[in-house]
Formats: structure tokens, C-alpha cells, sequence
């Protein structure tokens, strides 16, 4: 078996397997915690509405803008770039229309009436390298900030790892660039894998438990009056 | 012209010699000579130096071993698409052996071979389609009562080099897909002490195996091969690097169905299972039958023939990026487990609070 048949076949069984198992249990778990008790009155009479918590803490609050803007605006277009890499170039979406077609039994374009729309091959790479960039800037950051330093962990390190090294991988694939294209393919590959791997068990889990925590507590700001 | 018909001592005189007695110009030579070396990458001097050296040189003895193999690569060489150059590969060698070609048959094919094989021993190029069963100590394929395996071992002895011709010679191919019940093996699976050069392809390109033995009898040496033993001139890009579609592929335009607007357009294939992005070989630069076509521009996918295990590398219709890695069922049974195990630990959760709230 060769590195590329493995990396399309166990390595991504196991890789998506262990994911899947991962992210359940995570999130299933925290979900299924009992909740501590409010003994207070609620000031407001329904505490839904805190949800929209999600939405305004996307922006930080104009008096901490100026301190926190060199991670906000790097941070954002980190995530837009690899977002725009992830979700909108075909190889990518052949594979998650795969994944969905298995699931549901009927395509993308069954479900939602169009098809997945997908941009060139250019736009795809100036979007990854923009991330790439964005990764390595908040990289020297974290490093050159005494505090960010500080509050570092192996955590932190590895999952930014895992993260550049897809983009970093990918991009060399298309671009054919230091080894033939199947040992490309293939190490890009088990790149996201080991990104699948960890992504539960790290912070990157944090793609999932940002919504549920900032819900949650815009639920418990709405309950007791506060600004949101 | 099968060269058994060629009178013996019609070996013995040169290449430039016997090519003249059969009405061959200088010119047609040097021509040849020159597009060869163009299509193996090397300088536009060297064309001139192998014709020069290809005319002095004496026509080596080459042995032609068929093993399983379905006759797919002597049809591609014999239909060569261009005759004058092509099938001069009939006229620099001297094919002493090749069942399919030769005018003799039964006892007197497999003499001509045992006399060829002695009167050039350590001289001869053993050339051998179809990939060597070994399974029953290589009873699976026999030819004159002898075994396939035993055939190569004793021939490998006495060759000067050894060309591995198709994908089933160079890494098994598709007798030695799953389950390979011949126990089928390449060629450099089983001779490791002489020099081999791979030219895999169902079939191969004609004028690789013209390439491999004009540089053989110009340098004396095989040409330069990348890691798969393949000739590195031929072999160096992949189809999808020298794909007239490539335009369409970085476009992000892609022919969905075999019937479409994309594919009368003659969009990428990508999407339809195309494997021209992993597969090296010079398909979509030397083409076939007299340069007219190869398979992506008459409108299917490459198969990746010219890889090795290409059989058993999935549907030859999924997509390269789509993953071989399960089904619903496999992810349903995954997420199973998943809300189980947090399931089980919010319960551990919940008992370990319990326990702290009454004290414990």
C-alpha cells in the first residue's frame, strides 16, 4: 500500500472516525452536565434571547478595540481565508459532497436546489496563503507578547501546527512544488488528519464549543439584566 | 519484417549498414535520431552524435519473454503511429525471440531462443511483457513446459539489461490486483543483480521503449529514471502537469456528467474521476495513433494504467480528492459511540457532584 492509497483510505477511516467520536463526546458531555442552580429571580421573562450573545461578541466592545485589534483583524482573516480555502474549492467539495451524499443518500444540490459554488484555482491559493500568512503573524505575536507567552501552552503550539500545516501542505500541492505530486497529495492529506486527530482533544475544539459557551452565558446574562 | 526472417549474418553488420541495404536515407536516419533525442529531453547535438553512434553500432540481440499478459503491449508497439520511426525499433534490434511475431513455433521457436541466448550471452536485452506468477513455484503460467519464473531467472543471467515492457511487467498490474491469485510479481521483484528499466502503460507508448533502446545502443547505458525505474525523459511530468484541460482545471471549469455542457466544451475531468494529477507518463504530449488523440481528449478520465496498483486504487470514477474511507454506516456507528462516551461521562460528572454535595 502506498502512502497516498493510505492516507485515502485507513488513515482517513480512522482519522474521520476518531473526529467523529471526539467531537460527541465533547460536546455530549458538556451538554448532558448538570446545570448549577440560579436561586435569583429572573429580570427578564425569557432568557432565549441572550442567544443573540453569539452574535455580539463576534466584535470586541469599542473600549478594548485599539488593544485588541492587531489579534481581531489577523484573527478574522485567518478565519475567512481558511474558510474560503476549506469550503469553496472543488477538490474540497467533491469530498464533503461525498461525505454528505453518504449520509442523506441524496447530493447537495438535491437538498438546497443549487449547487455547492466553488471559486478558481488562484482565488483558492491567494485565500490559503493569505491565511497562512495571518497564522504566522499571530504566531510571532503570541511569542513576542510577555502575557500571550505566558498563558501559552503545548496546546496552543500544536494546534496552531496542525492548522498551518493543511494550508501549508495544500498549498505546495497545488502548486507542485518539492516532491512528486502523489507524495504532495498524500502528506496534505495526512496533514489533515493529524488536524482530525488532535481537533477534539485541543482547543480547536473551540469551532464547536464557542457557540454553545457564549449561548449559555448570554443565557445566564439575559436571566440576570445584564448588558449584553 | 519479424526478424527471424532475417538471415542470420544480417546481424552482423551495422545498423547504419543494414539500414542502408533496406533503403533508409542518412537523412530519415538523422531525422529519426534527432526526434528521438528531442523527445528524451536531451541537447539538439545529441541527435546528430546518436545517429552517428546508432549506425556504428551492432545491432543488439533482444529476447522478447511474453508472461501473463494479454498481448495489449506488442499490438501498441507493432501499430507504432508513425511506421518510419517507430517501427525502426524492428530494424535496430534484432528480435531473436517474441512468440507473438516470429515465423517459427513449438520446438523451433524455444531453439532459436536457447541459440540466442548463447550466442550473446551477458549482450542480450531480455524484454518482457506480463508480470511473473509466482504462486505454485510459478506453475499458474508455463510456456513449453517450463514456468514463467524459471524462464526469467535463467534468461536474467545472461542479459546485459533488462526492459520491463507495460505496467503488468514493470509492477504486477492487473494480475497482481487483489487478491493476485498467481502470486503475480514485477520483474524487479525478482531479479535484483541487473540493471532494469520500467516502462509501465496499458499499454505503453511506442516510442519509449523506441527511446530506451536508442539511448541503450547510443550510450550503452539505460537513460536516468526517477524512483519507479521508469525513464525520467518520458515519465517526468504528470498527464494532468501537461493536460491541454489544465487551463480548464485551474479556471475551476469541470465537465459533471460524461454528456454535459463541460464535457462537449471538453472541460477538466477532474470531478468524473480523472487520476491524470497523480499519474506520470507522456500521454498528453506524444498522444497516440499518429499523435491524433489520448484517452482525456477523447473525453474519459485517465485510469492511471502507468501507476502501480492502478487496479486497486478505487473507482476509476470517484474523484482523487473524495476519500476511500467508509460509508453513512461508518459514521452513524462513530457517532454512536461519541454521544455515548459523553454520555457516560456527564454521568460520572453528575455521581461525582452527587457525592460532593453530600459530603462524601
Amino acid at each position: 500500500m502506498d502512502l497516498l492509497t493510505f492516507a485515502r483510505g485507513p488513515g482517513l477511516f480512522w482519522a474521520v472516525t476518531i473526529f467523529v467520536i471526539g467531537v460527541l463526546w465533547k460536546l455530549v458531555g458538556v451538554v448532558l452536565l448538570r446545570a448549577k442552580p440560579d436561586l435569583s429571580v429572573a429580570r427578564k421573562p425569557s432568557a432565549w434571547t441572550g442567544l443573540r450573545l453569539i452574535l455580539t461578541r463576534t466584535w470586541p466592545r469599542r473600549e478594548f478595540l485599539q488593544s485588541t485589534a492587531y489579534t481581531e483583524v489577523l484573527g478574522y482573516t485567518f478565519h475567512i481565508g481558511f474558510f474560503v480555502a476549506l469550503a469553496f474549492y472543488l477538490p474540497h467539495i467533491l469530498f464533503f459532497e461525498d461525505v454528505f451524499r453518504g449520509l442523506i443518500g441524496v447530493n447537495f444540490q438535491g437538498v438546497f436546489g443549487v449547487s455547492w459554488p466553488y471559486f478558481s484555482g488562484g482565488v483558492i491559493y491567494f485565500s490559503g496563503a493569505v491565511a497562512f500568512a495571518a497564522l504566522i503573524a499571530l504566531l510571532i505575536h503570541r511569542i513576542a507578547s510577555p502575557v500571550k507567552r505566558l498563558i501559552s501552552n503545548f496546546d496552543d503550539y500544536f494546534s496552531w501546527l496542525v492548522t498551518i500545516a493543511p494550508l501549508a501542505t495544500g498549498m505546495l500541492a497545488f502548486s507542485h512544488v518539492g516532491a512528486p505530486y502523489q507524495t504532495l497529495i498524500a502528506v496534505h492529506l495526512l496533514s489533515v488528519e493529524l488536524l482530525l486527530v488532535w481537533f477534539p482533544f485541543g482547543k480547536l475544539m473551540h469551532t464547536f464549543t464557542v457557540f454553545l459557551s457564549r449561548g449559555t452565558q448570554g443565557m445566564q446574562f439575559e436571566r440576570k439584566g445584564a448588558t449584553l | 519484417m519479424p526478424d527471424s526472417m532475417i538471415p542470420q549474418d544480417a546481424r552482423d553488420v551495422t545498423l547504419g549498414e543494414y539500414l542502408a541495404a533496406r533503403g533508409v536515407s542518412r537523412r530519415a536516419f538523422l531525422k529519426f535520431a534527432c526526434s528521438l533525442a528531442s523527445l528524451m529531453a536531451l541537447p539538439p547535438s545529441v541527435g546528430t552524435a546518436m545517429a552517428e553512434a546508432m549506425a556504428k553500432a551492432r545491432r543488439p540481440s533482444v529476447l522478447w519473454f511474453p508472461f501473463q499478459e494479454c498481448t495489449g503491449c506488442t499490438e501498441s508497439i507493432t501499430r507504432s503511429h508513425t511506421p518510419t520511426i517507430e517501427a525502426m525499433i524492428f530494424d535496430m534490434i534484432s528480435l531473436d525471440y517474441h512468440e507473438t511475431l516470429m515465423a517459427a513455433a513449438g520446438h523451433q521457436s524455444e531453439a532459436a531462443r536457447e541459440q540466442a541466448m548463447k550466442e550473446n550471452a551477458g549482450k542480450y536485452l531480455l524484454l518482457i511483457d506480463g508480470s511473473v506468477a509466482t504462486g505454485l513455484e510459478g506453475a499458474y503460467s508455463c510456456i513449453g513446459g517450463q514456468t514463467n519464473l524459471s524462464w526469467l531467472t535463467e534468461a536474467a543471467k545472461g542479459a546485459a539489461a533488462i526492459v520491463a515492457v507495460g505496467t503488468c511487467a514493470s509492477y504486477g498490474g492487473i494480475p497482481k490486483a487483489n487478491p493476485n491469485p498467481t502470486g503475480a510479481r514485477a520483474v524487479s521483484d525478482i531479479i535484483k543483480d541487473k540493471p532494469i528499466v520500467n516502462i509501465p502503460g496499458c499499454p505503453p507508448i511506442p516510442v519509449v521503449l523506441t527511446g530506451v533502446l536508442a539511448h541503450f545502443l547510443t550510450f550503452g547505458t539505460l537513460p536516468e529514471l526517477d524512483p519507479l525505474g521508469r525513464p525520467k525523459a518520458f515519465f517526468g511530468e504528470t498527464i494532468h502537469d501537461r493536460c491541454y484541460r489544465r487551463p480548464f482545471y485551474d479556471q475551476g471549469r469541470f465537465a459533471k456528467t460524461f454528456d454535459d455542457e463541460g464535457a462537449r466544451n471538453g472541460w477538466c475531468l477532474y470531478e468524473l474521476g480523472c487520476k491524470g494529477p497523480v499519474t506520470y507518463n507522456s500521454c498528453a504530449t506524444v498522444k497516440w495513433n499518429g499523435g491524433t488523440s489520448f484517452p482525456i481528449q477523447s473525453g474519459h478520465g485517465c485510469l492511471g494504467c502507468s501507476e502501480p496498483d492502478f487496479w486497486d486504487k478505487g473507482s476509476f470514477y470517484r474523484p482523487l480528492s473524495v476519500g476511500q474511507w467508509g460509508n453513512a454506516a461508518t459514521l452513524g456507528g462513530a457517532a454512536a459511540v461519541g454521544v455515548a462516551l459523553g454520555a457516560a461521562a456527564a454521568y460520572a460528572a453528575r455521581r461525582r457532584q452527587d457525592k460532593i454535595a453530600k459530603g462524601d
